[in-house]
């Protein structure tokens, strides 16, 4: 199975196409382009739109509410003043890698939207290599914040470019084995087997130590707080995009909600059932649980203080690396010696291990350990 | 082989998000971590010392407010004892008081700032700023019941106040101090034993018993390197030796220690204001004082606990209506003294984190 449908192949094979698509692959490829490019975009400017109210409420103020009614409107006007102003350049910026930097760091986060199922087989692409390619293109954006970093010849860019490798060097390791586990309940590497398998149960009750694991891992990949230090405001002003303005800096906004919104749905997709759900329509149950991780994320941003650099590294390796080697060695054994159907036997068990673990775990680390030069 | 590295500078400030103000910091890196820095102040002089020069006694007082422009009662309440050390007057008792309960008030409004701030440093993006601007607010708005304003309050005269407080001020204020005592709670329900708040700020930027001597550092910062020195007890001013209070003291003298202390002095803030609210008597708020105070000829030294350390005004007569020499010593200008042996060898998060539990104000520092 795996060869002779690889996923290459696949891609221009009709097969994979909804029964009922008119007008085969090419229509299809453009639609679905065009509705993934839209879905995102909107769904970015709610991102903000509700990410400002919640901080807004939890930080015992209002937020936007004069744009149009409950302040819907605040996300397009934020953007069209960003398009409307002037795009600075500054002298002695490093030209292609500066003007590049944008379109780099963004062409990924759309190009990985193309796995992802909104649906039941809704997506461009059934790749049956799904998960890999998301978690190999995912890496590419990187390039692009570190060729904004360099290439802006900023020195806070810079400092922000250097963590920004740092860390996504280290997190994409626990990212990568937190969702090994699952691929070994699934048997499969495509998105939309991933959430077929999670019929009975999400995997969230059977790999809640792997959930945890690459929430915090995601959460420091795409530098959301407390793992901002990629633009961490009160010490390297607005990190690799210091010297961005106008629809460039727009961009590098896109990219950051759109990663945002790319972890979201990597999370539901993963680990909370997809678009499984009773009632509601498939792609509503997909974006409702996409909002409520969401709006966990933003809690946190709210909540937390920033984690320095050596504590980033130190998290990394000396603690999420370990559960996450743990975590696919028991879910290993659990796949190899249970029969079939158990699952009933496995969500206590793991339930049980994974609060063992944290708590040995936390015992033994502590985030203000171990200095690991940078 | 090795790969070669040199180290770079990095000029943080006059704008930046993190100095408070406009203060510059020209920091040598290694990487992340600072070698060294060298402070540059100044974008913020107006020259006040200069300019009390040329005022009456009465007219430095609004000047004394843009000291520092965040506790203002504080710099008032320095400068008016040192005109009335200067002129021998005496203030009635019930404006005394008055003093006190004003001065205490601002130190709560001081720390709610300087904690709510060093979080922001830290990087909980402004929800616990946000929380203490909210508590601040209420004051403020007590401060501008008591005189019309809410920055600048200009409320401290030579030989008293500039008015009594009208009749709602008390019961706002008895509401007010209940509201304070159970938000600072919840802040420490929230805020002390946070994971990545101890991870950032324990044991980082220690500054020792010695060295905080040596660099005559006093306030908050003195006090969380274990040292119990406090003027209110002291050298007590105005009306203080009637209150009883404890001096919170760290021992660690790390940041952690420092927003301990500050949070442990809002209380004790609290317990003043209430005891002083029970005795407050009743009474004249000012002296006979004439309009044009022409001190003797000679100098007279008056130091306070402001907010912030040691605020101590120097003042000179030579008999006319304007002070000779009118000279501040500027707590947070000597406090920052041991910045530079602070922050050398931690990393640039580290050093944004222990400027901001240093507490400065800018309009201080440059005067």
């Amino acid at each position: 199975m795996a060869i002779a449908n690889s996923g290459l192949i696949n891609l221009g094979n009709p097969q994979t196409l909804p029964p009922d698509w008119p007008g085969g692959f090419w229509w299809h490829w453009v639609l679905f382009t065009i509705v993934i490019i839209a879905v995102v975009i909107v769904m970015v400017m709610a991102f903000i739109y509700m990410a400002r109210r919640q901080i807004g409420r939890m930080q015992s103020r209002v937020g936007p509410n004069r744009t149009g009614p409950f302040g819907l409107i605040q996300p397009i006007a934020d953007v069209l003043k960003v398009l409307l102003k002037e795009g600075i350049e500054p002298a002695n910026v490093d030209k292609p890698v500066y003007w590049l930097a944008p379109i780099v760091a963004l062409v990924p986060v759309f190009v990985i939207f193309a796995v992802v199922p909104f649906t039941d087989g809704g997506m461009l692409a059934d790749l049956n290599i799904g998960i890999l390619y998301v978690v190999a293109i995912s890496s590419i954006s990187t390039v692009g914040i570190f060729m904004a970093g360099w290439g802006s010849s900023n020195k806070f860019s810079l400092i922000s470019a250097m963590r920004v490798v740092a860390a996504v060097v280290s997190y994409e390791i626990p990212v990568v084995l937190s969702i090994a586990g699952v691929l070994l309940l699934v048997g499969s590497l495509s998105m939309n087997d991933i959430v077929l398998a999670q019929q009975d149960t999400p995997f969230i009750l059977l790999q809640p130590l792997g959930f945890i694991i690459f929430f915090i891992a995601g959460l420091a990949e795409i530098s959301r707080s407390p793992f901002d230090l990629l633009e961490a405001d009160s010490e390297i002003v607005a990190g690799f995009h210091t010297e961005y303005s106008g629809i460039k800096f727009a961009l590098f906004y896109l990219v950051e909600y759109g990663e945002a919104f790319l972890l979201s749905c990597l999370i539901t997709t993963l680990y909370l059932g997809g678009w499984r759900g009773p009632a509601l329509p498939e792609w509503l149950w997909f974006i409702v649980k996409a909002v409520l991780v969401w709006f966990v994320m933003v809690w946190l941003w709210a909540t937390l203080p920033r984690v320095r650099i050596d504590q980033l590294m130190a998290l990394a390796w000396k603690f999420l690396l370990p559960l996450a080697l743990i975590n696919l060695l028991i879910t290993a054994l659990q796949v190899l010696a249970l029969p079939e159907g158990s699952l009933w036997i496995m969500i206590p068990i793991n339930f049980a291990l994974t609060a063992v673990l944290i708590l040995v775990w936390s015992k033994l680390f502590k985030l203000g350990w171990g200095r690991v030069e940078v | 082989m090795a790969i070669k590295t040199e180290p770079f500078v990095l000029n943080l400030g006059p704008v930046h998000p993190s100095t408070h103000g406009v203060y510059r910091m020209r920091v040598t890196l290694d990487g992340e971590v600072v070698v060294d820095i060298e402070p540059v102040v100044g974008y913020l002089h107006r020259g006040i010392e200069k300019l009390a020069e040329e005022r009456t006694y009465t007219g430095v007082i609004p000047l004394t407010d843009r000291l520092d422009y965040i506790s203002s009662m504080s710099n008032n309440l320095a400068y008016v004892l040192a005109v009335e050390k200067l002129a021998g007057i005496k203030v009635p008792e019930r404006a005394e008081y008055l003093r006190v309960i004003m001065a205490e008030l601002q130190r709560i409004c001081n720390h709610l700032i300087a904690v709510g701030s060093f979080f922001n440093d830290c990087g909980a993006y402004f929800t616990p700023f946000l929380h203490m601007y909210r508590e601040r607010e209420k004051i403020i708005d007590l401060f501008e019941m008591v005189c019309g304003q809410r920055l600048t309050y200009n409320y401290m005269r030579i030989g008293g106040v500039s008015q009594d407080i009208p009749e709602e001020f008390l019961p706002a204020l008895e509401k007010l101090l209940e509201q304070i005592h159970r938000s600072v709670d919840e802040f420490d329900l929230f805020l002390k034993e946070n994971e990545i708040l101890l991870a950032r700020s324990r044991g980082v930027g220690i500054l020792t018993k010695e060295k905080a001597i040596n660099c005559s550092i006093t306030g908050p910062v003195l006090r969380a390197s274990g040292v119990g020195w406090d003027l209110r007890k002291a050298d007590p001013y105005s009306v203080y030796d009637r209150f009883e209070f404890d001096i919170p003291t760290g021992s660690a003298g790390d940041c952690y220690d420092r927003y301990r202390v500050r949070i442990e002095e809002m209380r004790q803030s609290l317990r003043i204001i209430e005891q002083a609210v029970k005795q407050l008597p009743s009474g004249p708020v000012k002296a006979e004082v004439p309009h044009l105070v022409r001190p003797p000829a000679g100098d007279a030294y008056a130091h306070i606990e402001s907010p912030k350390g040691e605020l101590a005004v120097y003042l000179v007569s030579d008999n006319s209506i304007a002070p000779y020499r009118c000279h501040i010593r500027p707590t947070s200008l000597l406090n920052l003294s041991a910045l530079r042996d602070m922050v050398i060898g931690w990393k640039i998060a580290d050093l944004i984190i222990i400027f901001g539990s240093i507490d400065i104000c800018l309009g201080e520092v440059d005067r």
